[in-house]
């Protein structure tokens, strides 16, 4: 009974072993290779649009991760990379949008409609408690 | 002023559906290209029929169209009968065969016959990466000011075809 319950738990291990889809990449430093991880996982990959570049198995999300690989051993900045891609594919790729005033609202949006409701809410409060005040 | 407000979740949520209503049916691939209104990228690269050097300043002085293919792409098969076509019809072609290789192309264009002024040859693939290119088949459409004004992705057929050739001019 416990060798089964070891095995069930080993199972569920098993399962939840990460799958990686980066090829073997060699960085000069633990640097480099946290700034990697990090900008595949935030910039997105043009052709299957809801995966990032770590995610994909695309052929172009793999030359994209070589050339951001590349980049980043050569000493370029993130700025730099992000800027290359950009430059490329378009501010389509980037999954934290850049603030500007084509995304104003969808960076400031729900700020404004929190605030609106806030307000409401406040007007109602206070319009309920002078009624209750008169009828009283 | 008070009833005007019960109508709001009415109207917010009439906005809400004529919007989302829009969306329904577009293609959710699609992609803008971030090469238009820009000129074609820097590149050099060598030519498939006569291993000559080729850059930006030897490509058509006329509209013409950019066509990424590659004989792994199994779309390009469908597509290049039509490419053959528009060929003939006097449309400029500049082929660039994408993560290909040489001889494969050579026996591909000797098979199924040759759309292209010339087939550039990408490949490593970067020349695709500097043109932002997802895959292939995928095809610009260069103005007579060597200006990219359109992009294509996916094979061009009839049904497609006179879209991309309002761009052609």
């Amino acid at each position: 009974m416990k060798n089964a319950f070891q095995c069930v738990v080993a199972l569920m291990f098993f399962c939840v072993l990460p799958v990686s889809a980066e090829q073997e990449m060699d960085f000069r430093s633990e640097l480099h290779k946290t700034r990697f991880q990090s900008l595949v996982m935030e910039l997105r990959c043009p052709k299957c649009q809801n995966q990032n570049l770590s995610d994909s198995e695309s052929s172009i999300a793999i030359d994209l991760r070589e050339q951001i690989f590349q980049m980043i051993e050569q000493g370029k900045t993130d700025q730099e990379v992000v800027d290359y891609m950009v430059a490329r594919y378009g501010t389509f790729v980037l999954y934290r949008p850049q603030h500007s005033s084509a995304t104003f609202l969808l960076w400031y949006g729900p700020f404004i409609l929190l605030a609106l409701g806030l307000v409401a809410f406040i007007v109602v409060v206070v319009s309920n408690r002078k009624r209750k005040g008169q009828s009283s | 002023m008070r009833k005007f407000f019960l109508f709001f979740p009415f109207v917010a949520f009439s906005i809400l559906s004529v919007v989302l209503y829009v969306q329904i049916g577009k293609d959710a691939n699609y992609m803008p290209s971030a090469l238009i209104g820009q000129t074609v990228p820097e590149f050099t690269l060598v030519s498939l029929t006569d291993d000559e050097l080729v850059s930006n300043k030897d490509l058509p002085n006329q509209p013409y169209l950019i066509n990424f293919w590659g004989t792994w792409c199994a779309a390009c098969h469908v597509e290049h009968p039509y490419l053959v076509q528009l060929a003939r019809s006097g449309v400029v072609i500049v082929g660039v065969d994408y993560k290909d290789k040489k001889s494969l192309a050579e026996q591909w264009l000797n098979k199924k016959g040759d759309p292209y002024r010339y087939v550039l040859m990408d490949e490593l693939g970067h020349f695709g990466v500097d043109m932002g290119i997802t895959g292939a088949p995928e095809t610009f459409v260069v103005d007579s000011q060597g200006v990219v004004v359109y992009r294509h992705q996916g094979e061009i057929n009839a049904q497609n075809w006179p879209v991309i050739e309002g761009y052609l001019q």
